[in-house]
C-alpha cells in the first residue's frame, strides 16, 4: 500500500490537459502550482503491483514531459 | 494513531516533501490549492494576523478550533501577499506547539533551574533591577529586545527604561540587521524607511537585487516579481557574492568580490553621468552633494568612537571623484566585468525603464553599510528614479516589526519614538506624552548592541533583560559575549517561548506568550502597520512580553505612568503611541481601521495611505510641487561621495577564504521556532558549509564530509555542502546561522559600520580544512 509523491512537468502548453487526465486516476491526488507549470502528484495504491502499473500509465501520458519522484512511503512506514 | 489517520498523515507528509522539493527547484513557487486542501474540515473561526516570521508582513488567515490554531491560509485581501503564502508562513502556527514550549518561569538556584510562579519570578526580576540600580547606577541595567517585539512591547520597554528608570540602555536586535538602512535613509533623506511600497513591483520594468537572496528570504515578494516577469517581461538582475536560488531564477546573475559593491555602485554612477543619463533637472532641483570622512575604521576596539563630518561639495568635485571608478578600473578588483557594470548602469540609465533596487542584509551587514545604502540612493537620485510607482530604492527588513517597533517606536539607545535623545525638543515632546519629567530622559546615548554586550563583559552593565531574541546564537564573535554574560556578578533575564542558547545563560527565564496568543501590532518593510487580536490562550503561565514589563514597572514604583487596563493595554498603548507620530509626515492609521483592514501604510492622511512619499502627487506632506524631500531642512536629498574601502579582515595566506553567513528558506533566523516545525526541520535538519565545487574537489572534500573552519576567533567542524543549495565562487565559503548545534558566530568578526554600528556578518577570513 505505497504512498508516493512526484513533481510532474507537463508537455509545453498542455498543463491543463495533464491536470484533467491526472484527475481521472482515482489513486492520484494532484496539487497544481499556482504560479508555475508543474503539478504535484501523490499516488496512494493498494499494492506494489498496482503502484508499478499506475506509474507506467502516468509516464506514458503524452501530456506529461517528465515525472520526478520526491518521496515514497512503504506499508511498514505507514503502519508505524 | 489509527491506520486510516496515519495514512492521511503520511499523504500530507508526501505532499509537503514534494512542495519543499518544488520550492528548491522553482524559487517563488506557490501552491494556493494545497493550502486550501490541507485545511481541516469542520467549523473553523478565521482571524487575520500578519505572519510571525520575516519582514515582508504577509497577511494570514488563521483557522481556530477549540482554542487551538489548526490552519493557515494567505489572506486574499492582503495587498502584501494577495492570498499567497510561503513555506514558513504556511506552517507558522505549528511553531506554537513545540513539545518543549516554556510554560513556567524558571529561576537558577545553585546552577539548577527551579520552577516558580510568575509572581515570584517577576518579584525577583524587579528586586534585582532595583538593587542593581541602587548599587551601581541607572546605566548598570539594560534591556535588549527585538524587531519581533510587537509595537506595544517595544513602546512599554522604551518608556520604562528611558522615561522612568532614566537610562538609554535599550537596544534591539534590529541593530544587527537594518541599522545601516536607517542611517542610510537618515543621511540621504533625513527621514527613515522606504519612500515606496510593494506596489512598485507591479510597475517596474527591472528589479536589481543587491546582495539579496530574495527567493529564499522574501519568497512571496520574489514570486510577485516572477509573476510580473511572466505578465510584463520585467527583468530580474541578481548582483551577489555567491550563486543562489535567486541567481538561478534571475534573468542575469552577476557576481562580485566581497566589499567591492561599493566600487561597482560608484562605477554605475560614473557611467550614468558619462553617458548623459543623469536627470539633470531632477538633480538640480532636488539634490545636493556631500562628502564625509574617509578611512573610518571598523569598531574593533572597545574604546572605538566615530562621528562623521559631512561637507557640502559641488557636482564637479563629485564627478572628479568618480573618475577613480571607471568600469575598467573597478573590473580589476571587483571581479565584475566592465561590460556587466555598463549593463547594470544602462538599466538604471534607460529613461523608458522603471527600476526597483531591492536589498537587505548584503549592503546592511557591511562595515560600510551606511555608505552602501547611500550609494544605491545615489543611483536612483542621479536618474530621478525615486518616489514614483515602479521607481524605488527599496531596503527590505528581515523581522516582522523591525520597522514597526525598532525603527518607528525607536527601541535604540539614541532614539525616541519621534526624534533623538540628544535633541532637547524631542525629549520634551516624548516626556509630555509619556507623562514623565523631562529630566528623566538622559540626553546622551549609551551603548549600541555590540557595545552593550562589551559593557556586559566588562561589568559596566550588570543586569540585562533579553526579550524575543536569541543573541547567544546571533552575536558576532559570540564566545566573548557568552563568556561575558556568564561572568560572576551579572544577572540575565530572558523572556522567550523555547529553550535556546540564550536561556542557557539566564538567571531567570520567563515564558512568553507568542504571536496570536496575545494581541499585537507589527509594522512591515513597506510602512504597513498590522493589528491582530489574541486568538488562543498561551500555555501554562506564559505571559505577553509587554505585560511582563508592565508588571515589573509596577513593582519598581512606576505604575502611575502605565495606567492601562489589563485586557486592553495593547490598544491603549497604541493609541498613546500614535500621538508621537501625529501629522502628515507620519500619521498612523487609527485602531478601528487596522482592525478592519489587512494593515495600513503610513502616513495615513485623511483616511488614505501615502504610498509614495516625497512626491506631491501622492504625498500630502509635500510643501512644494513635484518632489520634496522634507526630511532634510532644505527639502533636498543628498548624493554622497563615498569611496571603496576594504573589509575589516580580508583573506591572507593563513586564512585564505572569505566566510559569509546567512539564512535558508526553511528556517527563520536562529531557528528557535522553525526548528520546532517538523516539516521544516526535516527538510533542513542541520547547518553546513557551502564550498566551491572545484576547490572542494581539489581539497578532496565531498558532500557531507567533515570540514574544519578556523578564523582568528576559533574553530568549528561542520558538514560540507557541495553543489547543493548555493555555490560560492572560488575563495569563498558560506554557512547558514540557524543551527544552534553549529554556532558559526563563535568564529565571525565583531567589526561594524562606524556610522550605523551594525556588524558585518558577511566578511571575515577563514581557513578551510578537511577533517
Amino acid at each position: 500500500m505505497p504512498i508516493k509523491s512526484y513533481i510532474a512537468h507537463p508537455t509545453e502548453g498542455r498543463r491543463n490537459e495533464l491536470i484533467m487526465k491526472l484527475k481521472e486516476f482515482s489513486s492520484c491526488n494532484i496539487t497544481p502550482a499556482t504560479n508555475q507549470e508543474i503539478v504535484i502528484v501523490v499516488t496512494d495504491t493498494f499494492s506494489n503491483e498496482e503502484d508499478l502499473a499506475l506509474h507506467e500509465k502516468l509516464i506514458n501520458l503524452p501530456e506529461l514531459k517528465h515525472l520526478t519522484l520526491v518521496s515514497g512511503f512503504s506499508d511498514e512506514e505507514i503502519i508505524n | 494513531m489509527q491506520q486510516v489517520d496515519r495514512r492521511v498523515f503520511v499523504k500530507k507528509m508526501a505532499i509537503s516533501a514534494a512542495v519543499l522539493a518544488a520550492v528548491s527547484m522553482f524559487p517563488g513557487i506557490i501552491f494556493a490549492e494545497e493550502q486550501e486542501q490541507n485545511i481541516p474540515k469542520g467549523d473553523l473561526e478565521w482571524k487575520k494576523a500578519p505572519c510571525r516570521f520575516c519582514g515582508v508582513g504577509c497577511g494570514l488567515l488563521i483557522g481556530i478550533s477549540k482554542n487551538k490554531a489548526v490552519a493557515v491560509k494567505g489572506d486574499p485581501k492582503s495587498e502584501v501577499n494577495k492570498g499567497l503564502c510561503c513555506v514558513k508562513g504556511y506552517h507558522s502556527v505549528m511553531a506554537l506547539y513545540g513539545k518543549d514550549r516554556l510554560t513556567k518561569p524558571l529561576v537558577k538556584k545553585n546552577g539548577i533551574y527551579v520552577e516558580t510562579s510568575m509572581k515570584e519570578a517577576l518579584d525577583l526580576v524587579a528586586s534585582k533591577m532595583k538593587g542593581t540600580i541602587k548599587s551601581h547606577g541607572k546605566d548598570s541595567v539594560a534591556i535588549y529586545g527585538s524587531g519581533q517585539w510587537s509595537i506595544a512591547d517595544g513602546y512599554i520597554a522604551s518608556k520604562l527604561f528611558k522615561g522612568c528608570i532614566g537610562t538609554n540602555n535599550i537596544e534591539a536586535n534590529a541593530r544587527l540587521c537594518m541599522a545601516s538602512a536607517v542611517t542610510g535613509f537618515m543621511t540621504s533623506f533625513g527621514a527613515d524607511e522606504p519612500m515606496g511600497c510593494y506596489e512598485d513591483i507591479d510597475h517596474a520594468n527591472a528589479y536589481i537585487l543587491w546582495g539579496n537572496n530574495m527567493a529564499e528570504m522574501h519568497p512571496v515578494l520574489f514570486s510577485r516579481m516572477l509573476d510580473q516577469r511572466l505578465k510584463r517581461n520585467a527583468k530580474i538582475v541578481d548582483f551577489a557574492t555567491r550563486t543562489t536560488r535567486t541567481s538561478m531564477a534571475a534573468d542575469k546573475s552577476i557576481l562580485f568580490k566581497p566589499q567591492t559593491d561599493l566600487a561597482v555602485a560608484n562605477a554605475i554612477c560614473y557611467e550614468i553621468i558619462k553617458n548623459g543619463w543623469m536627470n539633470k533637472n531632477f538633480v538640480a532641483k532636488h539634490c545636493k552633494f556631500n562628502a564625509g570622512k574617509t578611512n573610518i575604521g571598523y569598531g574593533l576596539t572597545d574604546d572605538f568612537k566615530f562621528k562623521d563630518e559631512p561637507k557640502q561639495i559641488d557636482f564637479a568635485s563629485y564627478k572628479k571623484f568618480l573618475e577613480d571608478y571607471t568600469p575598467e578600473k573597478v573590473e580589476k578588483y571587483s571581479g565584475v566585468s566592465a561590460r556587466d557594470i555598463k549593463y547594470m548602469a544602462s538599466i538604471y540609465g534607460d529613461p523608458n525603464k522603471k527600476v526597483v533596487s531591492f536589498w537587505c542584509m548584503g549592503p546592511n551587514q557591511h562595515t560600510r553599510g551606511t555608505w552602501m545604502n547611500n550609494l544605491i540612493y545615489n543611483i536612483h537620485l542621479l536618474t530621478g528614479k525615486i518616489s514614483s510607482p515602479g521607481n524605488s530604492p527599496f531596503s527590505l527588513t528581515g523581522q516582522p516589526s523591525a520597522c514597526g517597533t525598532a525603527r518607528e517606536v525607536g527601541t535604540f539607545t539614541h532614539k525616541l519614538p519621534k526624534g533623538l535623545v540628544t535633541n532637547e525638543k524631542d525629549r520634551a515632546f516624548a516626556a509630555k506624552i509619556w507623562g514623565v519629567p523631562v529630566e528623566n530622559i538622559p540626553d546622551k546615548p549609551t551603548h549600541h548592541t555590540v557595545s552593550m554586550f562589551r559593557a556586559l563583559d566588562r561589568g559596566e552593565i550588570k543586569f540585562m533583560w533579553i526579550q524575543v531574541t536569541n543573541p547567544m546564537v546571533t552575536m558576532p564573535n559570540l564566545k566573548r559575549y557568552r563568556n561575558g554574560a556568564e561572568k560572576e556578578g551579572r544577572f540575565i533575564v530572558v523572556s522567550d517561548v523555547y529553550p535556546t542558547p540564550t536561556t542557557d545563560v539566564a538567571d531567570v527565564i520567563l515564558p512568553s506568550a507568542m504571536w496570536i496568543e496575545k494581541t499585537g501590532l507589527f509594522g512591515n518593510s513597506e510602512r504597513r502597520t498590522q493589528f491582530w487580536e489574541q486568538m488562543v490562550t498561551p500555555p501554562g503561565e506564559a505571559m505577553d512580553d509587554g505585560m511582563q514589563l508592565l508588571e515589573v514597572a509596577k513593582r519598581l514604583g512606576y505604575g502611575k505612568y502605565f495606567p492601562y487596563s489589563k485586557d486592553k493595554f495593547v490598544e491603549e498603548v497604541y493609541t498613546e503611541y500614535t500621538k508621537h507620530h501625529a501629522g502628515k509626515k507620519h500619521e498612523m492609521a487609527p485602531l478601528e481601521v487596522l482592525k478592519k483592514e489587512s494593515g495600513m501604510i503610513w502616513p495615513f492622511v485623511e483616511g488614505k495611505p501615502t504610498k509614495w512619499r516625497f512626491n506631491s502627487k501622492y504625498d500630502p506632506a509635500c510643501e512644494t510641487e513635484g518632489f520634496h524631500f522634507y526630511g532634510n531642512e532644505d527639502g533636498r536629498a543628498t548624493i554622497w561621495q563615498r569611496p571603496y574601502e576594504p573589509a575589516a579582515e580580508s583573506p591572507d595566506d593563513e586564512y585564505p577564504f572569505w566566510l559569509n553567513t546567512g539564512r535558508v528558506v526553511e528556517h527563520w533566523h536562529s531557528g528557535s521556532m522553525t526548528r520546532r516545525i517538523s516539516v521544516l526541520h526535516k527538510a533542513m535538519p542541520n547547518s553546513y558549509v557551502e564550498l566551491n565545487p572545484e576547490e572542494a574537489k581539489k581539497m578532496g572534500i565531498k558532500n557531507k564530509d567533515k570540514v574544519k573552519l578556523t578564523t582568528r576567533r576559533g574553530s568549528i567542524v561542520m558538514l560540507a555542502s557541495v553543489n547543493e543549495r548555493g555555490i560560492p565562487p572560488k575563495g569563498q565559503v558560506f554557512v547558514p546561522f540557524f543551527d544552534e548545534h553549529f554556532l558559526i558566530n563563535e568564529i565571525t568578526l565583531d567589526s561594524y559600520c562606524p556610522i550605523s554600528n551594525e556588524p558585518d556578518y558577511k566578511k571575515c577570513a577563514v581557513k578551510v580544512e578537511k577533517v
